[in-house]
């Protein structure tokens, strides 16, 4: 579009009503969906916890804790990010009002029937995706309304180049419609029940061809996207490589695809998809890591703001631990490494080190840049309180990934040891007892990042009172070389 | 699958890893940009103030891309993953799960060679035997009986010398390797309530504890009735049949009066299941020593601490 086209035309402001909602629940379901995390780890130091109650049980509080998580926390962030994004760097305002407001109580409807759903025990099975039919056909919808209401934005953009972080957030876009609607079809046999389409191993590779590029899309892909957007913000800095994003957003979205099989190693499934799990695994390291440098690379001839900027500290600790749990990842894939590492704490230590110090610690950073122009304000209400937050969640994180290493090397090495009379040497409530005391320390680690969650919302709230909603419009005076 | 699969799963895992390789190498060098010169933004602005610059791709970073896509092409071509192609070294999840297994069978063998072709009688005395046997029960059994071997309600306690079908080394290793099944039945229909009652009064003072409520004497015809074919006109039980002692004051399914109420109104089942096919006659003798032994050594101290406590 010509700039003279965009002078003369009538210039919408943007919509952030959509980004305030989304925020707020962003806020609200971590603080749940970490909450109910915290229950459930206390719950394996103090079984009593679960009260003899069915709706309490930690087989159906766990897909509660992952899908709150996941999809409240992280999928709310993700909406709300990338509404804001989106319009920031089209320069426009979204392409239906109506549309994405359709998608935020939609959003918030399949949320809070999850939440009820869940713990009477209505699942499909499949793990992160365990809500029943009725809710899943809501999700599509909502996500269709979601694909339309963002690339319909782009469509309209007044800025002649797509920002790196709007490919990001597209893929994560595209990619999560077509996984979703994949791995959940299934044929319902009453209104609370469905079985799968597939059946035996055909059904596990679906489940985790889908399962690891939710990990992939959703909570790397999306969360990239909004580190693009968030760190050259608030550093004030131009993105680092503008070839080295071309070279690893293609590589990340057509290699990742490949590497669900590696949750399938030494199983029914056929050696060869097993290895090619691997191998794209493991090609994977290096795309994952151009984004990590990218991101922290940007920093460079800012690194002083480090020292004063707490929000800066939360997005670069969270790009640190991005590069390591992205390293972890292509290292747990082989095969010899995996025999050890499967089936234990290390999983779950090695997906917290993406989930809490990557996705929770971008959101974190994110919102704290986002939430006061939300309101009219320059920054948050307190800047100390920011700085407490990241040491409490930094150490709370730490603590909980140290924790399961431990536990899971230790657990792993119990499991497979055996006596030259061919028992084992360990029985397996040895081992579970060798674990508590990890428990124990993951427990404070996630009271830890708990805690951290309720001071962001202590300063949102004070930001919010000190501030009022305000119309921003696009730029027009853009200079947009042809 | 059929090659025509190989041939699609082959072409496109090639692709896709030639594509990003192709991909590195096009983006490698800074196309028409002075070496060495400042570095330039693209000239792109959005939202204000972000820029990007056009940075060269770190060298360690495309050459950690490049080995690890050398790994992956190598791993390929050694191992099964392009189709039907099994890979140059013929390396199957299935062989080496066998190659394995012979090589621990083998270790096993030896280790449980000495033991070989001797009674339960003789391992029983042999502490090595026991020590292999403890590992047995601890793998296989310890989940039902508990790691002190001294049970739990429905499964009984081990490590006392009181055998609800005997405890000769004969049937007890009768009794794991080809299991047993014990009923008593419901007698609630029969009983009506206050019979339930009259008969569980009788059945305490037998082991002469105090009786709450009914009418012992009541009880003790009602028992003599429908209780002393199993469990004998003087309450002592019958091995054969694996009918519990009544008098001794050991109860497998919970000793208070609730759960003693319960098993005389709504009856009780349980299942030792077999485990000849599964362990092997051997290992079955091994663990009869080691149950046996808990029977005899240990008995005197687990016994006094079994009475007074899980079995109640």
């Amino acid at each position: 579009m010509s700039n003279k086209e965009a002078n003369t035309a009538p210039v919408e402001p943007y919509n952030d009503t959509v980004v305030r909602q989304f925020t707020v629940m962003t806020v609200v379901w971590g603080i749940v969906g970490m909450a109910v995390g915290v229950l459930i780890a206390a719950q394996l130091i103090w079984p009593q916890l679960g009260f003899e109650l069915p709706w309490l049980s930690y087989g159906r509080l766990r897909p509660l804790h992952t899908n709150a998580v996941i999809f409240a926390f992280g999928g709310s962030a993700l909406f709300a990010t990338s509404y804001y994004v989106v319009q920031r760097t089209c320069h426009v305002r979204l392409f239906s009002d109506r549309l994405a407001a359709f998608t935020f109580w939609g959003w918030q409807a399949v949320i809070v029937l999850a939440a009820i759903s869940l713990p009477l025990g209505w699942t499909s099975g499949k793990e992160y995706a365990e809500l029943e039919w009725p809710i899943d056909i809501l999700i599509a919808l909502v996500w269709v309304a979601y694909l339309i209401v963002f690339f319909g934005t782009l469509a309209k953009r007044r800025v002649k180049h797509i920002y790196v972080a709007n490919w990001f957030f597209g893929a994560f876009i595209v990619a999560t419609a077509v996984l979703h609607i994949v791995n959940s079809a299934e044929i319902p046999v009453t209104l609370f029940k469905s079985y799968s389409a597939y059946a035996g191993t055909v059904d596990a590779m679906v489940q985790w061809w889908y399962g690891h590029n939710a990990v992939g899309f959703f909570l790397t892909a999306g969360f990239l996207g909004m580190m693009y957007y968030f760190v050259p913000k608030q550093a004030g800095r131009p993105v680092y490589s503008y070839r080295l994003s071309i070279v690893h957003f293609w590589a990340l979205i057509s290699v990742y695809m490949w590497a669900g099989p590696h949750h399938l190693h030494y199983t029914t499934l056929p050696d060869w998809a097993q290895t090619l799990g691997m191998v794209f695994s493991l090609i994977l390291l290096a795309p994952s890591w151009g984004g990590m440098i990218n991101g922290i690379m940007t920093l460079s001839g800012a690194w002083h703001k480090l020292r004063t900027d707490p929000i800066l500290k939360f997005l670069i600790v969270s790009l640190s631990f991005y590069g390591m749990s992205t390293f972890e990842g292509p290292m747990m894939s082989i095969k010899t490494v995996n025999a050890l590492s499967h089936y234990t704490d290390w999983t779950i230590g090695h997906v917290h080190s993406g989930a809490l110090g990557w996705v929770s610690m971008t959101t974190v950073g994110s919102l704290y840049v986002l939430i006061p122009r939300l309101y009219g304000q320059t920054q948050m209400w307190s800047t100390r309180l920011i700085d407490w937050h990241f040491w409490i969640t930094t150490i709370g994180i730490v603590l909980y990934i140290t924790a399961m290493w431990v536990a899971g090397i230790m657990q792993g090495l119990m499991w497979r040891a055996t006596d030259a009379d061919g028992t084992l040497t360990y029985t397996f409530v040895e081992a579970l007892n060798a674990t508590y005391p990890y428990y124990v320390v993951r427990f404070l680690g996630g009271v830890l990042v708990l805690s951290g969650m309720f001071m962001l919302a202590w300063n949102y709230r004070k930001t919010v009172l000190a501030g009022r909603k305000v119309a921003v419009t696009p730029p027009l005076e853009q200079a947009q070389p042809a | 699958m059929s090659s025509g699969w190989t041939v699609f799963i082959t072409v496109f895992t090639l692709a896709n890893i030639a594509g990003v390789t192709w991909l590195l190498w096009w983006m490698r060098r800074r196309r028409g940009e002075p070496t060495g010169a400042e570095v330039e933004t693209t000239g792109h602005v959005w939202d204000d103030d972000l820029r990007e610059l056009n940075n060269p791709l770190p060298r360690w970073w495309l050459g950690l891309f490049l080995i690890t896509v050398i790994f992956g092409l190598v791993y390929l071509a050694l191992y099964p993953g392009l189709g039907n192609f099994g890979g140059l070294l013929g390396w199957s999840q299935i062989d080496q799960y066998r190659r394995q297994s012979e090589q621990a069978e083998a270790v096993i063998a030896r280790t449980l060679a000495p033991f070989e072709s001797r009674s339960v009688t003789e391992l029983v005395e042999d502490p090595a035997a026991r020590h292999i046997g403890r590992k047995l029960y601890l793998n296989n059994c310890a989940t039902c009986h508990g790691s002190d071997a001294r049970g739990a309600p429905g499964f009984p306690n081990l490590a006392d010398d009181d055998w609800l079908w005997g405890g000769t080394p004969e049937i007890v290793y009768e009794t794991i390797a080809n299991g047993r099944t014990g009923v008593m039945m419901g007698w609630r229909q029969v009983l009506g309530d206050s019979g339930v009652e009259d008969v569980l009064a009788y059945v305490l003072s037998l082991s002469g504890r105090k009786v709450p409520a009914g009418d012992p004497a009541l009880g003790a015809r009602k028992f003599q009735e429908l209780c002393a074919a199993c469990h004998g006109q003087d309450g002592r039980g019958n091995p054969q049949l694996g009918a519990p002692n009544l008098t001794d004051d050991v109860w497998l399914h919970g000793g208070s009066v609730a759960a003693i109420r319960k098993t005389i109104a709504d009856g009780r089942q349980g299942e030792m299941p077999a485990h000849l096919e599964r362990l092997g006659e051997l290992r079955v003798k091994l663990l009869a020593a080691y149950v046996l032994g808990l029977g005899t050594e240990a008995g005197a101290e687990a016994r006094t601490a079994a009475h007074v406590g899980t079995s109640r």
